[in-house]
């Protein structure tokens, strides 16, 4: 199982970001993109989790084998942690969500309404969801955004115990995870030249 | 797909969810309605099927832009659209979900409201037969004009614009249903035409939403 990313061009609201991107990840392989604001990270993430077509090149995955985890963790404020947790993980036909409460230590808040956990808490249940998906490819935007110290850690295990399985991910971060093992893209080297200013259309769209 | 049923249904119920304020709004225009025209009794016999379609429609726009905004706002559309769920049946479960809290309870009330609007007796059975034939298609509509809007911040309005145009076809017939029904004529024709519509627009429109959601997730 890989993911081959061959010479891709990617825009975002109409301009290109990002061109001529070629990587191969396989199976228990991680890459983490590093690049300033604005470099085309997201769009880059976006574009692989298929919720938005590339401008030019070829982006190979196995079928059913994504799950996407962006800024929003997509928390339900008036379901409980475990409703939440339960729901994709139904979502995603798989019923045992325990384990991913231990993960992250979400045990004790399992019957809290979502709404009344802390933002460094709803961070943490949004990546335990990606432990009930059961999918090998995680790609994750910015996953270790207001988590302490502690979390950052269950972060590290969990991609750890996740690329050990055979899991792959694709991380965009700007913090250093304590991760060993993986390589690192800087994605700045990749900026697309701007477009052409003679784009007749342009002025009719 | 169950699994998302049942969480749209248990989150309409919740706190802040919206359920039976689509039902409340109903009431009240009904209520509204023999104060603006006035004690006599006729005329509001007359005008009961047409008021109580109007108010239907009415109270089921004013949920749809909760069908996909709040999903959107949270980050959950995302999520769902790179799940295992294909699109299109995520639209049509997003219309079931709509349909079960806010069309099912309109359904359900519409009799009882009947009798503040002084409807004949003949008319309760097709009033509610009608309403129940044609309020699926109201939600599966209003769910391809929340999928258009999806994007936009305080897109309401221009969702209502878009999709009280096309409820027009859904609100003829019906309420032609409820109106001959009342009267004691023969209900056959426009009664086909409504379930023709319901029928044409389920099997059809979810693709479109889908269609457009793809889009707006961009």
């Amino acid at each position: 199982m890989t993911l081959t990313v061959t010479d891709l061009r990617v825009a975002r609201g109409g301009i290109p970001v990002l061109e001529g991107l070629s990587f191969t990840l396989g199976a228990g392989q991680a890459l983490v993109l590093r690049g300033p604001n604005g470099s085309g990270k997201t769009t880059l993430l976006r574009t692989v989790a298929g919720l938005q077509p590339p401008l030019a090149g070829q982006i190979t995955v196995p079928d059913e084998s994504l799950v996407y985890a962006g800024h929003a963790d997509g928390i339900k404020p008036t379901l409980t942690v475990e409703e939440n947790l339960r729901f994709w993980a139904e979502a995603f036909g798989h019923r045992d969500i325990s384990s991913a409460l231990a993960a992250y230590q979400l045990a004790p808040l399992a019957p809290r309404p979502a709404g009344a956990l802390s933002a460094g808490q709803k961070r943490r249940l949004g990546l335990a969801r990606l432990l009930v998906t059961g999918r090998m490819i995680w790609i994750l935007d910015e996953p270790t955004v207001s988590l302490d110290t502690d979390a950052v850690g269950m972060f590290a295990a969990a991609v750890r115990a996740h690329l050990a399985r055979g899991g792959m991910a694709l991380i965009a971060s700007h913090i250093d995870l304590g991760l060993s093992e993986v390589c690192t893209l800087d994605v700045a080297a990749y900026r697309a030249k701007p477009l052409e200013p003679d784009d007749f259309d342009g002025a009719f769209l | 797909m169950i699994a998302l049923l049942t969480r749209d249904i248990r989150l309409a119920i919740r706190a802040g969810g919206g359920f039976g304020l689509g039902l409340s709004f109903f009431l009240i225009v009904v209520v509204l309605v023999p104060f603006g025209v006035g004690p006599q009794a006729e005329i509001l016999s007359t005008i009961a099927p047409g008021i109580l379609w109007v108010g239907a429609l009415l109270a089921c726009l004013l949920s749809l832009d909760r069908i996909f905004a709040l999903d959107w706002e949270d980050g959950s559309l995302d999520l769902l659209a790179t799940s295992p769920l294909p699109m299109e049946g995520l639209v049509a479960v997003k219309s079931l979900a709509h349909w079960l809290t806010t069309g099912l309870p309109l359904v359900l009330a519409a009799p009882v409201l009947g009798v503040l609007l002084n409807l004949p007796e003949a008319g309760f059975v097709w009033v509610t037969l009608s309403l129940a034939l044609g309020t699926p298609a109201l939600s599966v509509i209003g769910t391809f004009g929340a999928a258009l809007t999806v994007g936009l911040k305080r897109g309401g309005l221009l969702l209502s614009l878009l999709v009280l145009p096309l409820y027009v076809p859904t609100l003829i017939f019906g309420a032609e249903v409820a109106r001959r029904g009342a009267e004691g004529l023969n209900v056959t024709t426009p009664l086909f035409l409504l379930a023709g519509i319901t029928c044409g627009t389920i099997a059809l429109l979810p693709f479109a939403s889908a269609a457009v959601l793809k889009v707006n997730l961009r």
